[in-house]
């Protein structure tokens, strides 16, 4: 069953001078990820807030676990959990305070707020900061509190955009393995990012939005085959560059090797990732060879832009390539 | 009953925030303290009233009455800054009334004007302020304050749901308030007034309400003057009346309003 179904959405703002959203169509099946991947202003905002029945769309169809959104907004609002882009708590109060305040508004008694807000508190870590008010948060702490607020029902559709932008690779981390855990609870979510690398770690499939539309969608493999997966870099002075092209050669298995003579650079696509790493580094070792540089590189979100339309993903902002190795998760 | 608890629950929100950041209470009582201190020695001296007791009389339901009506900036100003934060947007994404964030709120500034007029209404009596109508009365007079203040917040609601910035608010409310406040009765005589704002200042609903706390508060020259108007013959009724009528106006447009934006 489907537990998202968002049909042609358009959304104008301006009195339509602005297109947010032109004709968007996604589904997700109940229990399963769905990352959202775009570029700034692609519409992700705009979709997460029509689907969590902020916001009216002006024409198209939307429905959460099957009910209409559009129609019995309040029906869905007992399901849904929503963390926004920007943590929205109150800054005044102890994180304690708004776990209570937001339990209390979900018609939980008092007694029942105060459990489920012990729970939570310990869940995300923030047991210690609970009577600290969040404006003495760090950025990380309020993105886990913002998401503990929105699970105090233990919703069945949960909504996140972008959970982790803003945050450092250790809290991006964090946020990934809280993450993880809501999956492995049953939960139907739908997260926005404009990491690939994210999309990839989280997701179980991706749709990729760019002006408001689905330029593409399917498991991250799909998508990586489309726009060839990683890459093995080696950098080495120019005395060496045949040797490492024979290693990288040896490494990926022979196809695409790139030699590019000015930045004394060998590289090809590889399938083992880490491994390959590990190897070319081994084999160019044996051979007395230092390299300058050598890494993976990942298909970043420009890529997969250039890749699916041609051409860069515009508007971008802080376009870093994640460090972080990203951990499958067995599925 | 779900929609009076929801509002309850935001109202205990605001009144935490007092309790966690004391300097917001004590702000808001200074300001009004300094009012009756400044207006009672700066200008209690120089202005004669020919009223038993001296200007302190006159004045202090006029500083109530202007400290009440701008309940509807703070409300303006403390919606603003919620909907900048996005907790707007968190509250319309839970399954409640879709009238309690407002109702809360304003019910919220309504309390922190019980604590606000206890503090100016100590202050007056120290320096001099003596209503002589009895107990009933004076609860009497404070209740009008309480319910008009709880009107201005419902202007507040729909200026703080209009505008996009708190600075925004800010301004407006205090454009709204002040000839609101100063072409009326609460520290002058209208009579003095050149005709045409004499007029607009007895329709003035601060105007009626000053007078008819005055009156509630046992003074018998209620407009400072006697104006012959008829809000100044009639400023109980007529006061109600625009409590009335300012409720009935902007509480439904605020409500329709906060569930509308949805639409922008
Ligand atoms: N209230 C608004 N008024 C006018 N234009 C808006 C409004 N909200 C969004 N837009 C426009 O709609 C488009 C989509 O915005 P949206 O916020 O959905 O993008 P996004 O994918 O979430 O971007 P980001 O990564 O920056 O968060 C953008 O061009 C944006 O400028
Ligand atoms: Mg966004």
């Amino acid at each position: 069953m489907k537990a998202v179904i968002a049909e042609g959405l358009i959304k104008t703002y301006n009195k339509g001078s602005i297109k947010a959203l032109d004709g968007l169509s996604l589904d997700v099946e109940e229990g399963t990820v769905l990352g959202v991947l775009g570029p700034n202003g692609a519409g992700k905002t705009t979709t997460v807030r029509i689907l969590a029945t902020l916001l009216a769309p002006d024409s198209g169809r939307v429905s959460v676990a099957g009910i209409d959104v559009l129609k019995h907004p309040d029906e869905v609002r007992k399901i849904i959990g929503l963390s926004g882009q920007y943590a929205a708590v109150d800054e005044t109060l102890t994180g304690w305070d708004n776990l209570i305040m937001f339990g209390r508004l979900y018609h939980l008694s008092a007694n029942a707020a105060k459990s489920r807000a012990i729970e939570l508190l310990e869940q995300f870590n923030l047991t210690e900061a609970a009577k600290r008010p969040i404006r003495t948060y760090s950025g990380g702490m309020r993105r886990r509190l913002d998401l503990a607020a929105s699970l105090i029902i233990r919703p069945k559709v949960l909504f996140l955009d972008e959970p982790t932008t803003g945050l450092d690779p250790r809290g991006r981390q964090d946020m990934w393995g809280v993450i993880d855990d809501l999956v492995k609870g049953g939960v139907t979510l739908l997260l926005t990012t404009q990491y690939l690398e994210e999309a990839d770690h989280l997701a179980d499939e991706i749709a990729v939005i760019d002006h408001g539309k689905v330029i593409a969608r399917g498991t991250s493999d799909l998508l990586k085959k489309q726009v060839g997966g990683e890459r093995l870099e080696i950098v080495v002075e120019n005395q060496d560059l045949t040797a490492a092209k024979e290693i990288v050669a040896q490494v990926s298995g022979g196809g695409g090797i790139n030699v590019d003579e000015g930045l004394r650079q060998v590289s090809a696509p590889v399938t083992t990732g880490s491994k390959a790493l590990i190897e070319a580094a081994k084999l160019l070792d044996e051979k007395g060879i230092h390299p300058l540089d050598i890494g993976l590189k990942r298909p970043s979100l420009d890529d997969v832009f250039l890749a699916l339309t041609g051409h860069v993903a515009e508007e971008k902002k802080d376009e870093e390539v994640l460090l972080t190795q990203g951990r499958k998760r067995g599925k | 009953m779900n929609a009076i608890s929801d509002a309850l629950i935001i109202t205990k929100r605001q009144l935490l925030q007092l309790a966690r950041v004391p300097e917001l209470i004590l702000f808001s009582i200074i300001q009004p303290i300094m009012f009756v201190l400044l207006f009672r020695f700066v200008f209690g001296g120089s202005i004669d009233t020919g009223q038993p007791g001296g200007y302190v009389q006159l004045l202090m339901p006029g500083i109530f009455v202007q400290t009440v009506a701008f309940t509807l900036a703070a409300t303006a100003v403390g919606l603003t800054a919620d909907m900048q934060k996005g907790l707007i947007d968190r509250f319309r994404s839970l399954p409640i009334s879709r009238s309690a964030v407002l109702f809360g709120r304003t019910l919220g500034d309504a309390a922190l004007n019980i604590v606000v007029l206890t503090a100016m209404g100590l202050t007056g009596y120290i320096v001099g302020w003596r209503p002589t109508s009895g107990l009933f009365n004076v609860f009497l007079g404070f209740s009008f304050l309480l319910v008009f203040g709880f009107a201005m917040s419902w202007v507040g609601v729909l200026i703080g749901l209009s505008v996009r910035e708190e600075r925004v608010a800010t301004n407006a409310t205090f454009i709204a308030v002040f000839p609101l406040t100063f072409l009326s009765n609460a520290f002058a005589p209208t009579t003095g007034m050149p005709k045409p704002l004499q007029y607009i200042a007895e329709w003035n609903p601060v105007s009626t309400m000053v007078a008819a706390c005055r009156q509630l508060f046992g003074l018998e020259n209620q407009f400072g003057a006697t104006a012959g108007s008829f809000p100044s013959e009639n400023p109980l009724m007529m006061s109600i009346v625009y409590m009335i009528l300012i409720m009935a106006v902007f509480i439904p447009l605020s409500v329709r309003k906060y569930n509308n934006s949805s639409k922008r």
